[in-house]
């Protein structure tokens, strides 16, 4: 009897000592199957391309329509050509819900037809629902052709 | 008393009541075999790795010939744990082709095919394929010279079969030649087809052994009298689970240890490189047509000639529960037992020859040595009492 009881007061019964030992084993396997797929799942940081200075258009290509859609890394970037012969870059992709703009040329705007967004030509957003400008990049000719930095 | 609110309104309307008096039921015999009964779940178990890991795989694969070899490498040296993942996954496969075939032996040795589980092992051989057809469209998926080439000749020695082996080889890669149409084509069966199939048969496999209870051997059944069983809640799914938890301990051990190699990107123009190899469990038979000499007996090739041979022979498999008429009418069948040892020393045999090592023999007489004993120690422990 004395021996039941001081183990009831003053030590843990061998039996719940053991399923605390099992109740831990159980979390800890739990926790190593889980954690490395938690850390799997979330996919690693890929390097930005490398390029923040791209070859656009050549001079010629804008001549023959007011403006390009170019790959800038792994997003579209667009050159446009204003009517007084300035070139102006911005990127391609709508503050709203990150479509592809294009330009309007009857309007002389940017126009994004996924849910009628419009900028004007310095790419400030002018209507539709788009909440922030266009990111501006840097226009550089050299000879006949027109380069684009993020500045 | 939420607690029965929830059960009575789930019971009402899926039946749980049926589900938790079957598990209650079913009992699972107790004697010198029964370490045997482990390695269908141990089977089990390895799928359910496959299919996690395989789907978790499927997130960053991309199986195109130009980008598979370049996403494997991304999985392995890129992503977190991905080189844990994708080799657990490549270890499993092999354990579970290995379980799977110990597993096959021994339903075959207690001879538990017989009336009425019949359907079980007919099943039951056909998922063991389809575990073969995962293993050989999964192999070529990294797309590596190993692979590829692996697979120009696994799909070349299915194409000499007489009359059929053109259809089945272009069917199988997708036109004349392996190339990046082969990989779209394996990686469908491999995630989509494949699953598919095995999972209706899987579902039917496991059913009937709920249905017809795990089968004693018949000289267990001659012993008559009152059998020893055990309750599967919880005494034998705690010892199921305990296995499930050494298979995960080995597995990963492997997996961290031996991580799987990715090798070099296939090149259709490159010379095959030496030692191309298939799977483990394709080598006995890759070894077999080794030794097979060039010539035709009766205008069929030599070679198709042994491919024929061991289709037949997965055909008289098969078909073994229909063949052996001795354990239904007098309980015994000693031939099948010898053909059936005779055709594991002939696949462990082979395989030594074919990897120039013992291991495959030493890996075999630890899985077919240790339950054996395992049971036979138990037994005689407890006739002692």
């Amino acid at each position: 009897m004395q021996e039941i009881r001081r183990s009831d007061t003053r030590q843990m019964p061998r039996r719940r000592f053991l399923d605390r030992l099992l109740g831990v084993s159980v979390v800890g396997l739990a926790t190593a199957v889980v954690y490395p797929i938690v850390r799997y799942l979330s996919p690693p940081e890929v390097p930005e391309a490398a390029s923040n200075r791209v070859l656009a258009a050549k001079v010629s290509e804008l001549e023959q329509s007011p403006a390009k859609i170019f790959p800038f890394g792994s997003e579209a970037g667009i050159l446009i050509r204003s009517p007084d012969g300035e070139y102006r870059a911005f990127a391609a992709t709508c503050t709203h819900l990150e479509c592809t703009v294009q330009f309007h040329e009857p309007s002389k705007r940017i126009w994004c037809a996924c849910h009628n967004g419009w900028y004007d030509m310095n790419g400030r957003n002018v209507a539709g629902p788009p909440p922030k400008p266009l990111e501006r990049y840097t226009v550089q000719v050299e000879g006949d052709e027109i380069f684009v930095s993020r500045s | 008393m939420a607690f029965r609110g929830i059960g009575g309104w789930l019971d009402d309307r899926i039946g749980l009541e049926g589900v938790r008096r079957m598990a209650e039921e079913k009992t699972v015999p107790v004697h010198r075999h029964s370490p045997w009964y482990y390695f269908g779940g141990m089977t089990l178990f390895f799928f359910l790795v496959q299919v996690a890991t395989g789907i978790l795989l499927m997130l960053y694969y991309r199986p195109s010939s130009e980008e598979a070899y370049e996403s494997v490498q991304f999985i392995v040296t890129q992503v977190p744990f991905g080189w844990l993942i994708r080799s657990i996954h490549s270890w499993s496969a092999n354990l579970m082709v290995g379980a799977a075939f110990v597993h096959l032996f021994s339903v075959f040795f207690l001879k538990a095919y017989r009336r009425p589980r019949e359907l079980t092992w007919l099943s039951g051989f056909v998922l063991l394929i389809l575990a073969l057809g995962f293993g050989f469209s999964g192999y070529l998926l990294p797309w590596n010279k190993l692979a590829y080439f692996a697979t120009r000749v696994g799909t070349d020695i299915a194409g000499s079969v007489p009359l059929v082996g053109e259809f089945v080889l272009r069917f199988l890669r997708g036109g004349d030649h392996v190339t990046g149409g082969t990989l779209s084509r394996f990686y469908g069966w491999h995630v989509a087809i494949l699953p598919a199939i095995t999972v209706a048969l899987l579902g039917l496999h496991l059913w009937l052994v709920q249905r017809h209870g795990m089968s004693v051997t018949p000289a267990e059944e001659r012993k008559g009298g009152a059998r020893r069983r055990m309750p599967f809640v919880p005494d034998f799914l705690l010892r199921d689970l305990f296995g499930w938890t050494i298979a995960l301990a080995v597995l990963a051990a492997l997996a961290a240890l031996f991580p799987w190699e990715l090798g070099e990107k296939a090149d259709p123009f490159a010379p095959a490189p030496a030692n191309i190899k298939p799977e483990w469990y394709f080598m006995f038979m890759f070894q077999t047509l080794k030794y097979v000499p060039g010539g035709e007996i009766v205008g069929i090739e030599n070679e198709a000639i042994a491919i024929l041979g061991f289709g037949a022979i997965g055909l008289l498999a098969f078909l073994v529960p229909f063949l052996d008429r001795g354990v239904v009418r007098v309980g015994r069948s000693p031939g099948f037992t010898i053909v059936g040892v005779a055709g594991i020393l002939y696949i462990v045999l082979l395989t030594v020859l074919g990897y120039h090592s013992w291991v495959p023999a030493a890996a075999a007489a630890v899985l077919f040595l240790v339950p054996w004993l395992a049971g036979r120690g138990a037994d005689s422990g407890r006739e002692e009492r």
